[in-house]
């Protein structure tokens, strides 16, 4: 139980390190989906650990929630590319006042 | 012990391939890394006898998530390295950031005292496909149906924003 908090926590950085070393907003997003499935497991290992059904439940929601998001994440980067070109994330100044 | 050796393996498995993705400079290559990364937490999953969750994870993350992340990568056209490099500045702040996370959060954990000292095993299922779909289609009735609205939704959106702007 205690190495799958540390293998959590260590995989968690790790994808908190992708979002922050990167700046290719795909693999911003593979890192965010990283982040994602450290908590997933995270969950899991604690839904095993008290005998409980309701943390594995969790884990459906958090997943239904990481293909949508995936989908329309993906869908906003298909149109940026389309509009500027490029999906480095320092050319996205617009918005900048 | 022979659980403890998969357990170290599956999980340097999953570190490796994770940390390969960040770092791995063809877009192609991280997502080959992510699919490995996402397989072997699904073997973690079916270390913790939870086979549903394993084959839910497999079928939605390397099959469907990982196939949208590769058809806008093809779409795109990214597979030759020509991205601008970040500061090695930012770079070094990266780093110096994911350290400190990773010192404060293990430390943490380390130093905590958990509630109950022992895993035991109460021989009570409490895992299967069948307590999951009672307690899914009993207590978690509503948010089970506004999962489909949210997927519906999304669904809506992605069409919406990746067809040509006419109105406008």
């Amino acid at each position: 139980m205690q190495n799958y908090i540390y293998l959590s926590t260590l995989l968690f950085c790790v994808g908190v390190f992708g979002v922050l070393f990167r700046r290719n907003a795909i693999i911003m997003f593979m890192s965010i989906e990283i982040m994602l499935n450290a908590v997933n497991l995270l969950f899991v290992a604690f839904s095993t650990y008290h005998q409980d059904a309701q943390g594995q439940v969790f884990v459906f929601f958090s997943m239904a929630v990481a293909a949508a998001e995936v989908a329309v994440g993906l869908a906003i980067l298909v149109s940026i590319f389309k509009n500027s070109g490029s999906i480095d994330i320092d050319n996205l100044k617009n918005l900048k006042g | 012990m022979s659980l403890m050796i998969i357990f170290y393996l599956l999980s340097a498995v999953t570190l490796a391939t994770a940390f390969l993705t960040v770092v791995s400079k063809n877009p192609i290559h991280s997502a080959i890394y992510l699919v490995i990364c996402f397989f072997s937490i699904a073997g973690h999953y079916l270390m913790f006898n939870a086979q549903f969750l394993a084959v839910v994870h497999i079928i939605v993350y390397s099959g469907a998530i990982m196939v949208l992340f590769l058809f806008t990568i093809m779409l795109m056209n990214l597979n030759e390295d020509e991205e601008p490099h970040k500061p090695i500045l930012s770079k070094i702040a990266a780093v110096i950031s994911f350290c400190l996370t990773a010192f404060i959060l293990l430390a943490t954990y380390i130093k905590a005292q958990p509630i109950i000292e022992e895993y035991t095993v109460l021989g009570e299922d409490y895992q299967s496909i069948k307590v999951l779909g009672k307690v899914l289609l009993n207590e978690y009735m509503i948010p089970f149906e506004f999962a489909s609205v949210l997927l519906l939704v999304s669904m809506i959106g992605a069409v919406l924003l990746s067809k040509k702007e006419k109105l406008a």
